[in-house]
């Protein structure tokens, strides 16, 4: 042979390789395609639809059977109330948890299967939380439908969220950083409080965020432990003008979240109830994008002062 | 007490450890057989020897390092000098053994913290909390560490922001901020470029009538430039011991000689 064949060769080899090279470039833009299309004409549907009805007036105005002047007042209030109590029960929660896996935990069998556990926990579908959270919180521990019950049953739907985030945070801190503060004659707990946890901060704040807003719009577990679907009151605020300032009479209160006022509206037969649907939709979908912008913030923001 | 007539130790020295009969395990693998040596006091003692030698496993005995990891267990002792105190008894607190014997690393791992923070930790972590006391005693360590000069108008900055032959010596100024009794060096100058490397071992020559050294090196040049005493290990178990200057003019073994000619390793 040649060289000019053998060049030849090559070059036919190169080329009908390079024709699979195409046909995948094509593919995974087709699947991108279909993946971003529907995301933006359900957003545009509903942009269309609920954006008339975005006014000051939706966000101050309780539920009303008359759409136009129906809000949802009680709606973001309580979301915002349940987020509250799910951040302080979850991160506290998890991030020991994390923690302990990560650094105390020995390595054998049953650490082995707690951590399988866990993971498969995050995989268990939100309405068998409800159901476990309307028997414990709702029922044995007393509970009653409240605005404490749907954090607590939220915090433990992305328990598994933040322990997880926590741990792979942990672990991206170099074991030579680690060794540092041991060899200086650091206990584990000083390691753990001065270092391990400051420098995985934005990891698991990320993990936090990105948890709290899977939880925001969780329909399943709240509706299972008894939200009101229709509710035209605030609970009494955290914040008091007297002594001691501070007030938990809101944690025992019913309470409704907005999934579930979204969901009030579109099972009315009224077309304008589904306006105020896609009104409140929309501003779901917000807040669940404003979370995970922070989360994508923090992440490469925070993140930039450690370099390993 | 065995006296070594040196060339470049200038008095008889007093011994600060004594390694007796170590034996070291990960898990089932013997890493260390028998080593037998001592340590004088205010001296640096290298430890030279091919890659898996057991030199690195070696050194990190004298500050329990191997502890912070499960299946791993010695025997035999090292005792410390002058309490006469074996840092490898189970029932003596690794803690306690990092407290008064301090660590530099291959690679310069300062904390993602200020250059103070990063020396000061020692001494928080000791209890020191007056702000006086830990100003003057983090410029005392940058000091011997030669490096307040470049970093005294920016004590706040991040450590990461310094070069890496700074970030070393920033190490060894937060192995030093404590006062240890000796300071383990575990190939300080692999991660470094020849200037940064010609520095630090500069620095150890400096620090040496303070603080007992050991230094593990793969570069015997450096072991014969910055020592007083070299081991030569191999296959975990020390071949020879002695005098910086007769293991490298007149070795008595057959294999460091082959070794420190360049013949293998």
């Amino acid at each position: 042979m040649n060289n000019t064949d053998n060049i030849n060769e090559i070059r036919t080899i190169i080329a009908r390789h390079k024709r699979w090279d195409l046909l995948a470039l094509v593919a995974g833009i087709i699947a991108l395609m279909i993946a971003v299309l529907t995301f933006i004409a359900l957003f545009g549907n509903m942009v269309i639809d609920g954006m008339p009805r975005l006014t000051w007036e939706f966000f101050t105005s309780f539920p009303s059977r008359k759409p136009e002047i129906a809000g949802i007042l009680s709606a973001w209030v309580g979301t915002t109330l349940v987020m509250l109590v799910t951040a302080a029960a979850a991160v506290p929660l998890g991030v020991a948890a994390g923690v302990y896996l990560e650094e105390y935990a020995p390595k054998n069998f049953i650490t082995e299967i707690i951590e399988i556990n866990v993971t498969n926990l995050a995989g268990v579908p939100s309405i068998i939380y409800g159901l476990l959270a309307l028997g414990l919180f709702v029922y044995q521990l007393g509970l009653g439908q409240s605005i404490l019950a749907a954090g607590l049953t939220l915090a433990l739907l992305i328990l598994p969220i933040v322990i997880v985030a926590t741990r792979e945070a942990i672990r991206s801190i170099p074991v030579t950083i680690r060794e540092g503060a041991y060899a200086l004659g650091a206990t584990k707990w000083q390691t753990v409080a001065d270092h391990v946890v400051p420098y995985s901060a934005a990891g698991i704040l990320t993990g936090i965020i990105i948890g709290l807003a899977r939880a925001i719009g969780e329909t399943a577990p709240i509706i299972t432990i008894g939200a009101l679907t229709f509710i035209a009151f605030l609970p009494p605020s955290p914040v008091q003008d007297q002594f001691p300032f501070l007030s938990f009479e809101w944690l025992m209160e019913p309470f409704t979240v907005m999934p579930i006022q979204m969901f009030n509206w579109i099972s009315r037969p009224q077309e304008a109830f589904q306006h105020n649907a896609a009104a409140a939709g929309l501003v779901l979908v917000l807040m669940t994008l404003l979370m995970n912008g922070l989360a994508i913030y923090l992440r490469y923001h925070l993140r930039k002062k450690i370099k390993w | 007490m065995q006296i070594f007539k040196l060339a470049n130790a200038a008095s008889p020295t007093t011994q600060k450890a004594a390694v007796n009969k170590l034996n070291f395990y990960y898990g089932g693998y013997q890493a260390l057989k028998n080593i037998n040596m001592v340590v004088h006091e205010k001296q640096v003692t290298a430890l030279i020897g091919p890659s898996g030698c057991g030199k690195s496993t070696f050194l990190r005995c004298f500050n329990r390092m191997h502890d912070l990891y499960p299946h791993n267990h010695y025997e035999g002792e090292i005792l410390l000098y002058p309490d006469n105190e074996n840092i490898l008894s189970p029932e003596v607190d690794p803690i306690e053994v990092r407290m008064r014997i301090s660590m530099v690393f291959q690679k310069p791992n300062p904390f993602p913290k200020s250059i103070f923070e990063n020396v000061a930790y020692g001494l928080r972590i000791r209890g020191v909390k007056r702000r006086s006391i830990l100003e003057e005693r983090v410029e005392n360590a940058l000091r011997n560490a030669a490096l307040w000069g470049e970093v005294k108008d920016r004590l706040g900055d991040l450590a990461f922001n310094l070069s890496g032959g700074q970030q070393q010596r920033l190490c060894i100024a937060r192995a030093l901020a404590t006062d240890p009794e000796i300071l383990l060096f575990d190939e300080p100058t692999s991660a470094l470029d020849p200037i940064a490397t010609a520095s630090i071992e500069e620095l150890i020559s400096d620090i040496k009538n303070k603080v007992t050294i050991l230094i593990v090196t793969h570069n015997m040049q450096q072991a014969a430039r910055v020592s007083d005493y070299t081991a030569y290990m191999y296959m975990g178990e020390l071949i020879e011991f002695g005098a910086t200057d007769n293991i490298f003019i007149k070795p008595k073994n057959k294999q460091t000689e082959d070794y420190i000619t360049g013949r293998f390793g």
